[in-house]
Parts: C-alpha cells; structure tokens; sequence
C-alpha cells in the first residue's frame, strides 16, 4: 500500500510540475494587474519549440532556453495589445491561445526531418529522467519527492523563491501596488506600464517552461494537443491558489494528483469508463472555482488584483 | 508638440470597415513572412489555398459546409459577446447539440412521424445548447463564477459525453468496434442542396439576420446594448442584468446548438470522432472580426472557412501544414485588437500653443 501510494504521489508532482511552473507565471502576470488567458497556446509553443530543440541538437539546457524565449515573444504581443494599445485583455489572451495553437500544429508537421514526412509527431529526444537522490529516494513517501527529473527539483526552489520575492521585496512590493491600484502606484513613483511589461514577460516564459516540461519530460515527445487544457486548468488554479505562489503547489498536487490517479486506473484495467476518468480534471476544476468563488464571496480576502484585467492610463480614472 | 489619444465620443464608422480589411491583409503579410521563412512561396501559396476554397462550384460548397457551423457558432457567440460575457464554450455547446440530435435521431425516430424525426432534433439540440450555456451563465449570476473557465471547461466534458457514449452505449453492434453510431434513418437526414452543402445555409443566414433585427431594433436589444456598454448605468435605468444575461446565453447556446444539429444531421449521418472540429473556437474570431455584428458574421464566416478548405488544399497540393489557415486565422486578432485603439480612440497632436491653454 505504501509503495503504491508512493508510485501515485511520484506521478503527481511529475504531473504537477508543468502546472507549478505555469501557475507561478500567471500568478506574477494578473498580480501586475493584466489577465492572460494565452496560457494554453504559450505551453502548447513552449512544448513543440522545446522538444524540436532538443531533437535537433541534444541540448535539454538549449530546449528550455527556447521554450522561455518563445514565452517571452508570445508575452510580449499580449504585453504590447494589452498595455500599449489598451486592448480588451480577455479577446487578446484568446488570440494568443488560438494563435499558438494553430502555430504549435503548424511547426509539430514542418520542423521534423524529412524523412519523418516533415513531422514531429513520432520521434524520440533526449529527455530530462528522474535523478534518485542517494539514501533519500528510498524512504516511503517522501523518497517520491526525490526522485523526480531536474526541473521538478527546481519547482522546490522556485515556489519558496517566488514567495519571498512576492512579499518580502521591494520589487514584489511595487508589483503588488501596481496590480492594486495603479493610480497611487504611479502617485508613489513606480513605472506602472513598466512593471506591467516585465511581469508579463517573465510570467509567460515560465508559462512556457511548464509546456516544456511536457514534452520533455513528463509525456516525452511531441502530439498535437499535448496540454490538454492544461493552460487553462491554470488560470484555475491561479484562483485556486489566491495569487500567492506558495498555495501553487496546492493545486498543482491535487490536479497532478487527479491526473495520476487516471492514469492508475486505466494501467490497472478498471470498469469506469475512460472518457468518465478524462473527465475528472475539468469537473474538478469547475468544482473548485465555484468553490473558491463562494468562499471570495462570503470572507472577502481572496487576494484577487484590485485592478485586474483593467488597462492604465495616467490622467484617467 | 506631443501626441495623445483621445476618446471618441461616438464609434467612428470608418474605422469599423477598414481595421478588419486591414488587419486580414496584415495576418496575409505576417504569415507570407512566416511561409518565406519556410522556404514557401507565399504567393503561390495564397493563390492555391483561394481556388481551393472558392475556384469552382464543387469547392464553393465545401467552403459552405464549414461556413455553416461557423456562422451559428460566430452568431451565437457574439450575442453573448456583446455583454462582456467571454462565452467560450460554443464548441461544447455545438458537442452537446449533436449529442441531442443524435439521441432524438437514433432513439426516438421509431416512434414519432417521420416528418417530425429533423425538426424534433433540431429542438432537443437547442435545448441541449442552452443548457451547456445556461450553465456558465447561472452561475455567474448567482455565484460570479469566472464564465470564461466555466464554458471552456465545459468543451472538455461535453467532447468526453459525446466520446463515451459513441465508444460505449451508443456505439453501432455491426460496427466491428468502429467508435461511432448507426447511420441515422434516412428521415433524420438533412437535405444537401449541392455537394455537401445543405439546408442548414438557410437557417444560419435567417438567424444572422433576425439576430440583428432583434439586436438593432427592439427594446431587448436596446437593454442589452446598455448592459454591454456600462452594466452599471443599465441597472440605475432598472434593466435587470442577471435575468438578460441567463436569456442572451440561452439564446447563444441555442444557436451553437443548432450547428451541432446540423453537423451530425447533414454531414456524418451519426455520431462520431470529428464532431469536435474546433469551430466553436474559430467562432471567436468570426465574431470579433465582424465586431459582433451578426450580418456581418456571416460573410466573416465564409472568409474563415475558406480559409480552412484552402488550409486543407495547400495540405494536398503543397505539402504544407493544413493547419496553415488555422496560423492566418489566428494571426487576425493581433492586427484587430491594435487597431480597436483607433475606432475608440483619435490621435490627436497637441501643439505647444493649446497645452498651455489647457
């Protein structure tokens, strides 16, 4: 029993990484004060730009430079719409998703080699494997926490980092003040448009690494779709997790957690129907928001961004 | 000298027009860029995927065929567009319509006239629509739950529906294990008036121009203008906005709904993998793109899916990507939504002179 519960928890954060890494970018986007809803075209590009890196030259380091510089592209589109151009963030997170996602299919058929018919779809790169910790990865339980490839080893890192530069800097300061309440953020002195620029940038490369995770670790390879609306599972899990980056693993492990438990169910031939089990992570995910809603509801401090998704403009209210 | 944007106090008329012509020809250039990239010609490429999609008659109606879907789609989900209310669950909503029709079809058909086999199918995939929208709708009014999760979500769990249950207990006996439906009976047949192309051209158009009647020139319309504009100020004036949003999306999850109807009806004869072709999402930019005016859906509506039967013809002739009309398409938006700063607002140049008598 233990060792299976192990094995399930092993697959969770496997599964939760991508999630992790997506849901601290976007946590850091909306708290700047702009909503990108272009998550999912972001990891679908993160995936397929990373894995014909690594095809091609073998470089895991290089696949997740490119990934992150493809996140940074796409951001900075949303960035320039949403902030410059003051567009409707909603409509301009959508088009980034359904841009990103007829350009991921376009470049899984044209980058292959042409041996492959052009496509990506079906070949093997290097990936990132798990890393057992000596003396560690062998206890019950918490051996599932070392025994995972490097990029979920850096999810440990990066959720405590994200957290104390959130609210014990300077900078995480300002960023909070600017996703408040921009007209005294620019009162106080801080570079409103600036700050949104950065956190958006720096938000979607994460973004991009959590799809780069997938393809080159946790579902090795590239498919078409390989998120599965996990992009937009995050947005969920944004608000799930009250825009705080240390409650994202919170979220990340329950739909890590639902996705490993599919996965154990179908392996062990079960009588529930597959399309049932598929199922489980979108009910789960409307289960949570309404939830989260309720309790934003009734006990007011959700944390949501005071001015989010609202454009800035000095002068005007 | 400096240059600032100023509000336009009434949405200038020009603009409407010229920012999606523009932005179209901008996507052109963008992807003709991307094609040169990939060692492609981009004006061979553009030629071919035209005549693919409207060189002759018989791939005139294969353009029709995917038109169709889009023009209820972009329809239904402009309406709820118009109130801010990012309904993006038109895919699910078409999903869970074919479901009904397929139900009705295969199930009911024995036991009710024949002539009544279509239209009883086209109102259980209505209702089935408006249920899937309802949804969203509901519980945003009553709870403020985030619509546009709550739709998007929603596409999942219907495809899984529709995936259970042609995998499962719907699936055709004499089949050999093919996942999908019987054939449907012949009187739950769609009428094709060439090619293709069937009847349901005439109900999208009919409901693309009652759509706007209904919006321009009736009261409810009026009520919902105001709600989109500024919910607040509707609300003083005693519209009631929770009511108007939960009808406005019955309404667009009706009309998605119907595209489901139609899909299954007309082109597949049963329920299959497929149904899901993404057009729920292409709605999206059919109906921003002809800035949620519903006549004009339509015609947007043919140009993205001449896109699609061109993506598909370069596929056959050029090797490259179907998805190639998917890239134009979603290049649209971007050109769009920069220009949308020019039909709300004015450039406006500020000599030395005036700012010092402001």
């Amino acid at each position: 029993m233990i060792v299976l519960i192990t094995s399930i928890l092993a697959i969770t954060l496997r599964a939760g990484t991508s999630l992790v890494y997506a849901t601290i970018g976007e946590i850091y986007t909306e708290r700047s004060g702009i909503l990108n809803l272009g998550l999912e075209g972001m990891m679908l590009m993160g995936a397929v730009t990373s894995f014909a890196t690594v095809y091609y030259t073998g470089s895991l380091a290089l696949a997740v430079l490119a990934a992150m510089f493809v996140g940074m592209i796409l951001s900075s589109i949303h960035a320039f719409l949403s902030i410059t151009m003051r567009a409707n963030q909603v409509v301009s997170g959508l088009s980034i998703t359904l841009f990103g996602t007829g350009f991921a299919s376009f470049l899984g058929q044209r980058l292959g080699p042409a041996e492959n018919g052009k496509y990506l779809i079906g070949l093997i790169g290097e990936k990132f494997t798990p890393i057992a910790i000596p003396g560690l990865s062998g206890v019950p339980l918490i051996g599932a926490f070392f025994n995972q490839d490097l990029l979920t080893y850096i999810t440990y890192l990066i959720i405590p980092i994200a957290w104390f530069y959130m609210y014990k800097t300077k900078n995480g300061l300002n960023l909070r003040a600017v996703g408040d309440n921009p007209q005294t953020a620019d009162a106080m002195g801080i570079d409103v448009l600036k700050t949104r620029y950065l956190y958006t940038i720096l938000g979607g490369m994460l973004v991009a690494l959590g799809g780069a995770h997938l393809s080159l670790a946790y579902a090795p390879g590239w498919t078409e779709n390989i998120t599965g609306g996990r992009g937009w599972i995050v947005i969920a899990l944004v608000i799930f997790s009250m825009w705080n980056p240390s409650r994202a693993i919170w979220g990340a492990l329950l739909f890590g957690g639902i996705n490993a438990v599919q996965f154990r169910l179908q392996a062990s031939g079960t009588d529930i129907p597959a399309s049932f089990l598929n199922m489980l992570p979108y009910l789960a995910t409307i289960i949570a928001l309404v939830v989260m809603t309720w309790i934003e509801k009734y006990n007011k401090k959700i944390g949501a961004p005071g001015a989010l998704a609202t454009s800035y403009m000095r002068g005007e209210k | 000298m400096r240059i600032i944007f100023e509000k336009r106090n009434t949405i200038s008329k020009k603009a409407i027009v010229l920012v999606p012509v523009a932005s179209f020809l901008v996507s052109l250039f963008l992807t003709g860029i991307l094609l040169v990239i990939f060692k492609t010609n981009p004006f061979k490429t553009y030629a071919s995927m035209f005549m693919g999609a409207f060189g002759s008659w018989m791939n005139f109606t294969e353009t029709l065929v995917k038109a169709i879907p889009l023009m209820l789609t972009g329809v239904g989900v402009g309406l709820a567009f118009r109130l801010r209310f990012w309904n993006i669950g038109a895919e699910g909503q078409l999903v869970f319509g074919g479901v009904a029709a397929a139900w009705v079809a295969l199930y009911w058909s024995p036991f009710i006239p024949a002539w009544m086999v279509l239209p009883v199918a086209m109102a259980a995939g209505m209702i089935a629509g408006a249920l899937w929208a309802g949804i969203p709708a509901v519980l945003k009014v009553a709870l403020s739950v985030d619509e546009t999760l709550v739709s998007l979500m929603l596409n999942y769990v219907a495809i899984m529906i529709a995936q259970g249950l042609y995998y499962g207990p719907w699936i055709d006996p004499d089949g050999f294990g093919f996942p999908g439906t019987k054939i449907f009976p012949q009187s739950a047949w769609l009428t094709r008036f060439s090619g293709r192309a069937h009847y349901g051209l005439f109900f999208a158009v009919i409901i693309g121009f009652i759509m706007w009647v209904v919006l321009n020139r009736t009261k409810w319309g009026f009520e919902l203008k105001m709600i989109g504009r500024n919910p607040r100020a509707a609300s003083v004036m005693g519209v009631k906005i929770g009511r108007n949003i939960i009808i406005a999306l019955l309404v667009s999850g009706s009309i998605s709904g119907l595209a489901g109807v139609f899909e299954v009806t007309a082109i597949s004869h049963r329920l299959q993998q497929g149904l899901s072709m993404g057009y729920g999402y292409t709605a999206i930019i059919v109906a921003w793109m002809a800035q949620l005016n519903p006549v004009a859906s339509l015609f947007v509506a043919v140009l993205m899916a001449g896109l699609l039967v061109g993506g598909d013809q370069v596929q056959m002739m050029m090797g490259l990507p179907a998805a190639m009309g998917l890239v134009l398409q979603g290049m649209i938006l971007f050109p769009m939504l920069a220009g949308s700063l020019f039909t709300d607002f004015r450039l406006k140049v500020i000599t030395r002179k005036e700012e010092a008598a402001v």
